[in-house]
C-alpha cells in the first residue's frame, strides 16, 4: 500500500514509538512567539534545564501583542529577548522586522518540503501549503521540542480534500475553505492531516494555498498539507538555489515528499468549487457558514483585514482592487493590520496602502492583535466585525463581540457598505 | 500523580473551545495560578454560570470536540488551577487532549452512548466521582444512583500521567 504525504514525513523523522499509535518525530524547526513560549522558557529553568536543542532550528518572534501594550506584555516579549541572547537564537524577530508568524516564517524561508515543524500556536497548520508536516501543539509539547527536538503524534491518518471544478471569479482561497469547514464540520478531521489537492490547488499561489491550511485546524486537523510543486519550488528558490543546480532539481528532490497514487486514506472527498460563491460565517463555530448573499444588510461596526489567514500581499492587493477611489461607510471603522514588514512595504511601494487610506482605513503594524482581542481593534459587548480573520468564537475579539469570518474582497465592500457586502469582484 | 476525583462538573454541549475556557486576553498572565478566576469565563452555555457553578468542582463532564481551538496549554492549566485534572468526553480536540496528558491530567474518552446516560442520570444531581487509574475505572456517585463506568489509557498516555508530564518522560527517554 502505498503512502501519503505525512507518512513519508514520518518515515523520514521518527526515532520512537513508545506505543502502538505514538510516533516520535525529530523536528527540522520549532517556531516560537511570546505567548506560549515564556512559560517554556521558565518551566525549564525551575526543572534546571534551560538549554536548547539547536539554536538554529529554533525561530523566534513576538507577534501577538506588539509593540506591548502594558507590563504584562512588556515581560512577555523581555523573557523572549533574554533567552533568544542567552542561547545564541539567532533568527529572532522583534519591533521593526516581526510580523504574523505563520506570514513572516514562510517569508523567510524556514519552511521547506518534508519539514517537521512545531509551535505553540494552532494554527501553525499554515506551513504545511509547502509540503511540510506542520502542527500547533501546547507549551508541554513546545518545551520538549526546545529542549529535545522532537515531538509525539499519533498514527497520521489522512484526509484527501480534491478541490475540483473551476474557481468561479470573485471567490477565492477563503470561500473555498470556509465552504470545506461547513461542510466536514469542526470535528471533521480532529487527529487527521487534510491533504489539499485537485487541479483548483494545483492552480493557486502559495499564498491561496497558506489561506487554505491555515484553517485546517478548525475542523480539527493536526495539519493542512499540499503536495509540492513547481509554484512551491518558485517560491522557495531564493533559499534554496545554492542547495539545488535548477529549480527541476529541486522539484526532483521534493517529490520523494508527493503522495503514492495507491495511498491509504481514512476518506477522500470530491469538492467541487464551481457553483461555489463568497462564504461568510455566522454564530460562533467556523462551521456555521453560508453564502454572503444570505447575510447582505447585516450591519457591521468594524471591519477588520488581518492575520495569520488572510493579510498577505495578495489578499491586500483584492481588498484594494475593491475599495480604489470607495469610501468606506459612516457606520464603519475600518482596520487594515498587514501580516508582515514585508508585505507592508510591498503595499507602500504599489500604492496599496494609500488606497486603504484615502478609503478611511486604519493601517495598524504587523500583529496578531485584534484576531484574538488582544490589542488592535477589540470589539465592544455587542459589536460587529467582518473579518479575515480565522475564529468567530463568542468572544474571540472582544467579550460579547460577534465576528463574521469573510476574504478581503468581502471584507473592503462589507466596508463601502457598511453593511455585509459581496464584492463586485464577484458576479452571480 | 494527581487527583482525578471529587465533585463534577455537567457542561451539556459539544465544541466548547479554548477561546471559551480561557480567553485570549488572560494569555498574557505568566503565572498558571493567575488564570484560575477566569475559567470558563466565556462559555456559552444556558443555564452556566462561572462565578457560581465551577467553585468545589474536581471533574468535568462534556460532550464531544471539548478543547477545541487554540493551542493554549492553559486551558488545562486553568482546570488545574481550579483542582480540575479530569475532563471526561466523547472525544477531545486533539492540541488539547495532548496537553491534558503533558500536564500529568487526563482527558478520558467514553462511548457517546454512555456519556449520555451519564447526562440523563447525574447531571441535575450533586455527583461526586471517584477515579481509580489502576483499576480503569470512574465510579459516579449521587442521591443512591451510583455507576462504575470502566475507561482504558494507552501504554503512553498512562506513562504521561504516571510521570506527571511530557518533559520529564521525554527528556528520559529521547
Amino acid at each position: 500500500m502505498g503512502k501519503t504525504i505525512a507518512q513519508k514525513i514520518f518515515d523520514d523523522h521518527r526515532v520512537g514509538t513508545p506505543d502502538t499509535d505514538v510516533h516520535v518525530i525529530r523536528l527540522d524547526a520549532v517556531f516560537c512567539h511570546e505567548i506560549t513560549t515564556p512559560p517554556a522558557i521558565v518551566d525549564l529553568q525551575q526543572r534546571c534545564k534551560d538549554r536548547v536543542f539547536d539554536p538554529a532550528r529554533i525561530k523566534v518572534v513576538i507577534d501577538h501583542v506588539s509593540p506591548a501594550k502594558d507590563s504584562k506584555t512588556a515581560l512577555q516579549g523581555m523573557i523572549l529577548r533574554e533567552w533568544a541572547r542567552r542561547h545564541g537564537i539567532v533568527d529572532f524577530f522583534d519591533i521593526g522586522t516581526n510580523g504574523v508568524c505563520h506570514a513572516l516564517f514562510p517569508e523567510k524561508g524556514f519552511v521547506r518540503p518534508g519539514y517537521t515543524v512545531i509551535m505553540g500556536d494552532s494554527h501553525t497548520c499554515t506551513h504545511g501549503a509547502f509540503g511540510a508536516f506542520a502542527a500547533g501543539v501546547g507549551t508541554t509539547d513546545l518545551e520538549v521540542g526546545i529542549l529535545k527536538g522532537v515531538c509525539a503524534f499519533r498514527t497520521p491518518e489522512t484526509i484527501r480534500i480534491n478541490i475540483t471544478g473551476t474557481l468561479p471569479d470573485g471567490v477565492f482561497a477563503k470561500d473555498v475553505i470556509l465552504s470545506v469547514i461547513g461542510r466536514i464540520g469542526v470535528n471533521g478531521a480532529t487527529n487527521k492531516v487534510i491533504e489539499f489537492a485537485g487541479l483548483v490547488v494545483d492552480a493557486m499561489d502559495m499564498e491561496a494555498r497558506m489561506t487554505l491550511c491555515n484553517m485546517a485546524i478548525e475542523a480539527g486537523g493536526t495539519c493542512g498539507i499540499c503536495a509540492p510543486d513547481r509554484i512551491t519550488v518558485d517560491y522557495l528558490w531564493p533559499f534554496i538555489k545554492d542547495k539545488y543546480e535548477s529549480p527541476d532539481e529541486a522539484l526532483a528532490a521534493f517529490s520523494k515528499y508527493l503522495p503514492d497514487s495507491d495511498a491509504s486514506y481514512d476518506q477522500t472527498i470530491d469538492h467541487n468549487v464551481s457553483n461555489l460563491t463568497p462564504m461568510v460565517t455566522f454564530g460562533y463555530k467556523p462551521d456555521n457558514v453560508k453564502p454572503v448573499s444570505e447575510m447582505a444588510g447585516t450591519p457591521v461596526d468594524q471591519v477588520y483585514i488581518g492575520s495569520c489567514t488572510n493579510a498577505r500581499i495578495t489578499d491586500l492587493r483584492i481588498a484594494a482592487r475593491v475599495l480604489a477611489g470607495k469610501r468606506i461607510s459612516d457606520t464603519v471603522r475600518a482596520i487594515l493590520s498587514p501580516a508582515t514588514p514585508k508585505v507592508y512595504n510591498q503595499a507602500l511601494e504599489e500604492g496599496l496602502i494609500k488606497t486603504f487610506m484615502d478609503a478611511g482605513f486604519c493601517v495598524t503594524n504587523p500583529t496578531c492583535g485584534a484576531c484574538l482581542g488582544m490589542s488592535n481593534g477589540v470589539l465592544a459587548n455587542g459589536e460587529v466585525c467582518a473579518a479575515t480573520t480565522n475564529r468567530n468564537f463568542n468572544g474571540r475579539m472582544g467579550k460579547g463581540g460577534m465576528v463574521h469570518l469573510v476574504s478581503p474582497a468581502t471584507a473592503a465592500a462589507t466596508a463601502i457598505a457598511g453593511t455585509i457586502a459581496n464584492s463586485p469582484l464577484y458576479t452571480e | 500523580m494527581k487527583s482525578f476525583s471529587g465533585k463534577a462538573l455537567f457542561l451539556d454541549r459539544p465544541d466548547i473551545n479554548t477561546d471559551e475556557i480561557i480567553p485570549a486576553k488572560y494569555l498574557t498572565e505568566i503565572s498558571r495560578d493567575a488564570l484560575a478566576p477566569y475559567l470558563l469565563e466565556d462559555l456559552k452555555l444556558d443555564g452556566f454560570d462561572p462565578a457560581t457553578d465551577i467553585a468545589g468542582k474536581r471533574v468535568i463532564i462534556t460532550r464531544a470536540n471539548f478543547g477545541c481551538g487554540s493551542s493554549r496549554e492553559h486551558a488545562p492549566w486553568a482546570l488545574a488551577a481550579n483542582g480540575i485534572n479530569l475532563v471526561v468526553g466523547e472525544c477531545f480536540a486533539r492540541i488539547f487532549r495532548q496537553n491534558m496528558f503533558n500536564c500529568g491530567m487526563m482527558a478520558v474518552e467514553l462511548p457517546a452512548d454512555t456519556i449520555a446516560r451519564l447526562f440523563s442520570t447525574f447531571a441535575d444531581l450533586e455527583t461526586t466521582v471517584q477515579t481509580d487509574v489502576d483499576a480503569g475505572t470512574i465510579t459516579f456517585s449521587a442521591e443512591g444512583e451510583s455507576k462504575i463506568i470502566p475507561f482504558t489509557l494507552s501504554g503512553f498516555d498512562a506513562d504521561l500521567v504516571t510521570a506527571g508530564g511530557w518533559v520529564e518522560y521525554a527528556d528520559a527517554n529521547f
